[in-house]
């Protein structure tokens, strides 16, 4: 019980404020480290401080703080809670923070079990605790698993494969200096690959699609001629969640004008701009400005008429969207009229009819958007969620340790001392994917190199 | 008759324990199967390498033979790795395998508490599962408190060329035939091993103007602290490089089927070493290599001796083909096309206990006061067998003398390293040191065996006060240049400013202490005296180890905190009376490994293939339990 832990205390992406829980004896220092506007190493035990998260010099989020010191608290450790802003995105970018800074992430019911070995509860609710331990664990660590996509964990897989080749072949350089024949593995070699695995780390971490959905939410275009029914749509779809509308223009990179929260993760409507003002507006929507959302977006709701035939706009956005192999759903809206569309060059597992005046197939629509972005599976309340940030953590911890790497080189370290951070970031990596095994590099210096006696 | 100590076996393992007991003042009685073969080297002529060199300088930091026996009985020596870090340089010699069970002979028969027996011991004396002696072959019995098992390869040894087996040692010996059965008898897992050994050549039917020369190096080493080099730099004998050819493959490939190890034999169960393949392995597992490196090691310089004075070990070239494809695998070789082999290469099967069957100081958990010792526990190499035998014989004695046991740490020793790999991973195939199985090896250099180990030795009573002196001196002496160091600065004067940049280091804008300035890569503490900017007269020993804290400091404390992190874990006890069957929630598999290895310690249970962290969780949660009951 040497870590501090961290876990997020409240239901992700619902609800106007979230908690996160820190625990353990570092608990204070390393939330005093991202935290500005008191200087918490003095504060007294259950108290409440006023400040903003930074990260570096930017700010993160306006906070309250509470102290609790050990042995008055839960865990009957020194304990911090940070109360933020209950944004997916706010929240995971704290946790993240406190990650990097030295907290690990708590394990299922780990709160529980250290409340129980440091005596604040009992046997038998310890005993239940446990059966739960028991039973999550499995099932969150296949979660963990799915919930890398099956690319990242692949990548990730293979920036693994190709640090085992150069540490075996270190190793061996090392332990049969005497084999002539065996390529020396040199700096510049070192440089150059660890160069290219650093390129990739990052740009996973940019990429992992999954991470950023849940960080980010759904990026959202709807997309449609004028008078199609665009922003009824929009209004069925915010209907029942008109609360959490929120006018955040400026804040990101795009103009998200309305959060749809769908079972937590947010699906953010791209561009209402251009939806909901006037019709002369929308009758400038071009074809052009069509092409730049779908872009942008990761779902595209093409938005048609069941009482009319595709125009050949229609048809040229349609190719754009299936050209730019975006998530995509045929809307056929106007269900309640006559039907004059042929449909047939639908993909039919992408098509839904609504009649948004109606209200009728909201419902399906939304189970669509589940079904594609397999959020099902993706419970944010449990582990599933909080090990992408765990591995988005654990990735960023590698890219630091590849600059550790940088700087042995330009200080002429000698190749073993190099080595030392290079299995570091291998071990890492090893974490993300939870493939490692005892013994797992000399079982590769064996089957890549020929030697013996 | 009674003895305190009987340690059976005189190889490497046998040597090591034997002197320990004795040294430590237990009337000991060494029981070896042939006198003439005590400290017989049957493989290769070296002694350290990568790791294992370590491991000799750790041995003699303890107060073990090896090291002092190496360095008086040498061909030529070494250092590997002389361009890489300090972390991993290490010396190998070749050693005369004549002088070296010489000089180990006259050591143990001058040593006072020691005797020697020649005969074979077939079975134990045991009571309540305790020790009580050994039964030779002809029935005699010898009584003892304790008794140290280091049989090498001789339990049920069998030798294999080609399709033949036969039931018998190295050189012919006589085997140990119902040992290893009497043992399973007491409850014993045990395992069958295969090594192979490749051939002797007649050095003087060798055309070395075919091969490439590897000398030894230029300048003085030793493998001991105290003793000074025992050998003349220009006269060490060099060794020859050839390699195989596509001749040689061919030949190999066309007679695969006659080899022992695919098909020639089909009852072989012994697993060989992952490390050590046979040359038709190599070809076979890495086809498209065009050529292998071969080694020829002289074996003894002493041309009178009849067993090594003329031969050559050809290194690399291990078989169990049959004697004619052997003959013509040789003569495919450049340089030795007429060579004539005084001796085939062969293969050996021996019985070996599972080594989780021991405590780590490699006593037996099943029957109090035996330990093993060596390729018994399943390693390989002389050294990995040294060190076994000291520690074995290091805790025997401490153990009749009411005293705690020895047991070196991962980050302490690679001794260490091997034996908790040993009792906590078991083995599948005979285990070698490598660099890459120490997590700390930045902290197990070969420069600071001595810092890490001498007090130990020391405490045990291997080291006696002379040497223990002389190594505090030694200790003192890097604290007060450490700390000369600390105290003396340069400032930017003009003369300070020439003297940087003629070094060609990036000068100075305020005064910098010489500690800090040797921080960069290009200066050294000879540098700085050989511009006056820094005066002083230790030897380089005590230089290189001040240097080497300054350079590395960084890796090196990086290195100890990771350490620090499995010392906690090592100090989470698990106590020895632990009922895993009554552990709800762990996984049966882990529940079985658990059961198996018996861990100390929580640190230990966490390295134990196939237990997960999940199962640490629950583990640690029923250990609090108990002593939470315990408590109330």
């Amino acid at each position: 019980m040497e870590d501090t832990i961290v876990a997020v205390g409240t239901a992700l992406g619902v609800g106007a404020i979230s908690i996160i829980r820190v625990s353990g004896k570092d608990s204070i220092p390393i939330v005093n480290r991202i935290f500005k506007g008191y200087d918490l190493e003095k504060a007294s035990s259950h108290t409440i401080h006023y400040g903003h998260i930074i990260d570096e010099d930017n700010v993160v989020d306006e906070v309250m703080v509470s102290i609790m010191k050990s042995p008055k608290s839960f865990t009957t450790e020194d304990t911090v809670e940070i109360n933020c802003h209950g944004g997916i995105q706010t929240t995971n970018m704290i946790l993240t923070l406190l990650i990097k800074k030295g907290c690990r992430l708590a394990q299922p019911g780990e709160y529980t079990k250290r409340a129980f070995l440091n005596g604040r509860i009992d046997l038998l609710e310890a005993e239940s605790v446990m059966d739960i331990i028991n039973a999550k664990t499995q099932k969150s660590l296949s979660l963990a698993m799915n919930q890398l996509s099956g690319k990242v964990s692949k990548k990730i897989t293979n920036l693994r494969q190709s640090l085992i080749e150069i540490l075996a072949n270190i190793e061996v350089n090392i332990d049969y200096p005497e084999y002539e024949d065996i390529e020396e593995m040199t700096v510049t070699m070192i440089q150059n690959k660890i160069g290219n695995i650093k390129e990739k780390a990052i740009s996973i971490l940019k990429e992992s699609t999954n991470g950023k959905i849940v960080r980010n939410g759904i990026k959202t275009a709807l997309i449609g001629k004028p008078n199609v029914g665009k922003s009824s749509l929009l209004n069925s779809l915010l209907e029942e969640n008109k609360a959490i509308v929120t006018d955040i223009e400026g804040t990101t990179r795009d103009i998200v004008e309305g959060t749809i929260n769908l079972d937590g993760i947010p699906l953010n409507i791209i561009d209402t701009a251009g939806i909901r003002k006037t019709n002369n507006i929308v009758e400038n929507l071009g074809v052009q400005k069509s092409l730049e959302m779908i872009e942008s977006a990761d779902l595209i709701l093409f938005i048609v008429n069941n009482n009319e035939q595709l125009s050949l706009e229609e048809i040229e956005i349609l190719n754009q969207i299936l050209y730019n192999k975006k998530e995509y759903i045929i809307v056929i809206n106007k269900t309640d009229l006559n039907a004059k569309l042929d449909t047939s060059i639908f993909e039919k597992s992408r098509v839904i009819h609504i009649s948004a005046l109606k209200d009728i197939g909201i419902k399906e629509l939304k189970d669509k958007i589940k079904e594609i972005f397999n959020l099902e599976n993706i419970e944010t309340q449990d582990m599933t969620y909080l090990s992408n940030a765990r591995s988005i953590g654990i990735l960023e911890n590698v890219v630091d340790g590849i600059k550790e790497i940088e700087r042995g080189i330009q200080l002429n370290m000698p190749i073993d001392m190099i080595e030392i951070d290079i299995k570091n970031i291998w071990n890492l990596l090893g974490q993300i994917t939870g493939e490692t095994y005892e013994d797992e590099l000399i079982d590769q210096l064996f089957s890549q190199f020929c030697l013996g006696k | 008759m009674k003895y305190q100590v009987i340690v059976v076996g005189g190889g490497h393992a046998g040597c090591e324990a034997s002197l320990a007991s004795a040294r430590m003042g237990q009337h000991t009685l060494l029981i070896t199967g042939n006198i003439k073969n005590i400290a017989d080297m049957p493989c290769n002529p070296s002694i350290g390498g990568s790791a294992k060199g370590i491991v000799v300088r750790e041995i003699d930091a303890l107060g073990g033979e090896m090291g002092v026996n190496a360095d008086k009985s040498l061909l030529q020596i070494k250092m590997l790795n002389n361009k890489k870090g300090p972390a991993v340089q290490a010396l190998r010699a070749q050693g005369d395998k004549v002088i070296y069970p010489q000089n180990m002979w006259k050591t143990i028969s001058t040593t006072a508490n020691l005797e020697v027996k020649q005969s074979i011991v077939e079975d134990l004396i045991v009571e309540n599962c305790k020790i009580m002696g050994i039964i030779l072959e002809n029935g005699e019995k010898i009584y003892a408190e304790s008794v140290i098992l280091t049989t090498g390869t001789y339990m049920k040894a069998d030798i294999l060329v080609g399709d033949t087996r036969r039931r018998e040692g190295p050189h012919g010996e006589k085997p140990c035939n119902y040992l290893s059965d009497n043992l399973a008898k007491l409850g014993f897992k045990i395992i069958r091993l295969k090594t192979g050994t490749p051939q002797r050549i007649d050095k003087n039917t060798i055309d070395y103007e075919k091969t490439k020369i590897e000398e030894g190096d230029k300048e003085y080493h030793t493998f001991s602290f105290d003793i000074p080099p025992q050998y003349n730099i220009d006269e060490q004998i060099p060794c020859h490089l050839v390699y195989t050819n596509e001749e040689t493959h061919k030949i190999i490939r066309e007679n695969l089927n006659k080899a022992s190890m695919y098909g020639g034999l089909d009852d072989i169960t012994g697993i060989g070493p992952r490390y050590c393949p046979s040359i038709e392995d190599k070809i076979v597992r890495f086809a498209d290599k065009e050529r292998h490196q071969l080694f020829l090691e002289p074996e003894s310089a002493v041309e009178s001796d009849e067993k090594y004075g003329n031969t050559i070990y050809l290194q690399g070239f291990s078989t169990s083909m049959p004697h004619d494809i052997q003959e013509k695998m040789v003569h495919s070789l450049a340089g030795l096309e007429h060579a004539k082999i005084l001796k085939y290469a062969y293969a050996i099967e021996y019985d070996a206990i599972y080594p989780t069957q021991l405590k780590r100081t490699l006593e037996t958990k099943l029957i109090e006061n035996l330990y093993t010792a060596g390729q018994i526990n399943g390693t390989s190499g002389y050294e990995e067998a040294a060190c076994q035998g000291l520690i074995a014989g290091i805790n025997a004695s401490l153990k009749l003398q009411g005293k705690e046991p020895l047991i070196l740490k991962r980050n302490e020793a690679y001794i260490g390293v091997l034996i908790d790999d040993l009792v906590t991973k078991g083995v599948r195939d005979p285990y070698r040191l490598l660099t890459s199985r120490a997590e700390y090896r930045l902290l197990l250099r070969h420069d600071n065996a001595d810092l890490r180990l001498r007090e130990y030795g020391h405490i045990v009573g291997l080291i006696d006060e002379k040497r223990y002196n002389k190594f505090l001196r030694k200790k003192k002496q890097i604290v007060e240049l450490t700390n000369d160091l600390k105290n003396q600065k340069i400032t930017p004067t003009k003369k300070t400013i020439d003297i940087l940049s003629k070094i060609d280091t990036p000068l100075i804008k305020d005064g910098i202490t010489l500690y800090d300035l040797l921080k960069r890569p290009e200066i050294t503490i000879n540098i700085l005296k050989q511009y006056n900017l820094y005066n002083c007269n230790y030897n380089q020993e005590i230089i290189n180890q001040v240097e080497i804290n300054i350079k590395y400091d960084g890796y090196i404390k990086k290195a100890i905190k990771e350490a620090e992190k499995m010392l906690k874990l090592e100090d989470k006890k698990i106590p020895d009376d632990i009922d895993y069957s009554k552990i709800k929630n762990i996984a049966s598999e882990a529940k079985q490994k658990l059961q198996e290895v018996r861990p100390t310690s929580i640190g230990q249970a966490l390295r134990i293939s196939g237990v997960n962290p999940a199962d640490i969780s629950i583990l640690s949660v029923y250990l609090k339990k108990e002593y939470y009951n315990e408590s109330k």
